[in-house]
């Protein structure tokens, strides 16, 4: 469901890498899979932005970690809503485990990851790197 | 039962067409549960606040809509994988709904929709004297 973009390194590398993690969950059969769970990233001079829809889920059961700098990882459980005492009619929504893992396009510093939940949606705010941040080159005359 | 007193529609592939809705809007996923007293609709609509959704009843048909806000727009697309930006999904109802009596409420993304069931059909214990 990747959508095309005007040409753009970031989400070039994005795409690349996102492909070999699909290859790669396939070739293995893991749970590694954007159709579980898509994610929406932007990104700013200083931050990525990440997030995810993952509606009813209790927060304190997320798990979402960062390993050698840029790889993101989301997981978790959703249950079943409790329906004591009626009976079930109709099931669309998914329930169980989920997990996602992405590389992300640049090194960001994991120990000052913001994550927030709000109305459905897992929000990340992950600050650049220092050595990943755009800076300006003075030349000297 | 609540088959027949609350039937789904169609898949919302057409709400109301304004130019705001028209883009990457897609039918929520529901669940049903039904008890003695009510059928109880969830709706999945992540990243919808409750001043932001539009309920209606209308000559026997419910429609739920439901727009998310839009985030990040000052920033640069990354990826762009979820492109969904609203929900809309229509149900018949039968006359065994009290419509005047539907409650909604919207938390972590989930809508719940309380269709309480007229007195005429809910089932009752019938004593028998001796």
């Amino acid at each position: 469901m990747l959508m095309p973009l005007r040409r753009d390194g970031f989400a070039e590398l994005w795409n690349e890498l996102t492909r070999m993690q699909e290859e790669f969950g396939r070739l293995f059969n893991s749970q590694v899979s954007a159709a579980s769970l898509p994610l929406n990233v932007w990104h700013d001079d200083h931050y990525l932005y990440v997030e995810t829809d993952l509606p009813d889920v209790d927060p304190s059961q997320l798990d979402v970690s960062i390993a050698e700098g840029n790889q993101l990882t989301v997981q978790g459980e959703r249950k079943a809503p409790d329906v004591a005492g009626a009976v079930w009619v109709r099931q669309e929504r998914p329930y169980g485990r989920f997990m996602r893992s992405v590389t992300l396009p640049v090194i960001v510093d994991a120990d000052k990851v913001e994550a927030s939940y709000e109305d459905g949606v897992l929000k990340l705010k992950l600050p650049k790197s220092e050595a990943a941040k755009p800076r300006k080159i003075a030349v000297r005359s | 039962m609540a088959e027949t007193s609350l039937q789904t529609v169609n898949s919302g592939s057409n709400p109301p067409a304004t130019t705001e809705t028209r883009s990457w809007t897609v039918s929520p996923r529901i669940d049903i549960v039904e008890t003695d007293d009510e059928v109880r609709l969830y709706a999945d609509m992540p990243g919808v606040k409750p001043e932001d959704v539009d309920i209606r009843f209308e000559n026997g048909e419910l429609s739920v809509h439901g727009r998310r806000t839009v985030v990040h727009h000052d920033k640069s697309r990354t990826a762009w994988e979820n492109p969904i930006q609203g929900y809309y999904r229509t149900f018949r109802l039968t006359e065994q709904i009290a419509s005047d009596r539907i409650q909604a409420e919207l938390k972590n993304g989930v809508l719940t929709l309380h269709l309480p069931k007229i007195e005429a059909v809910k089932p009752r214990r019938i004593t028998v004297r001796g």
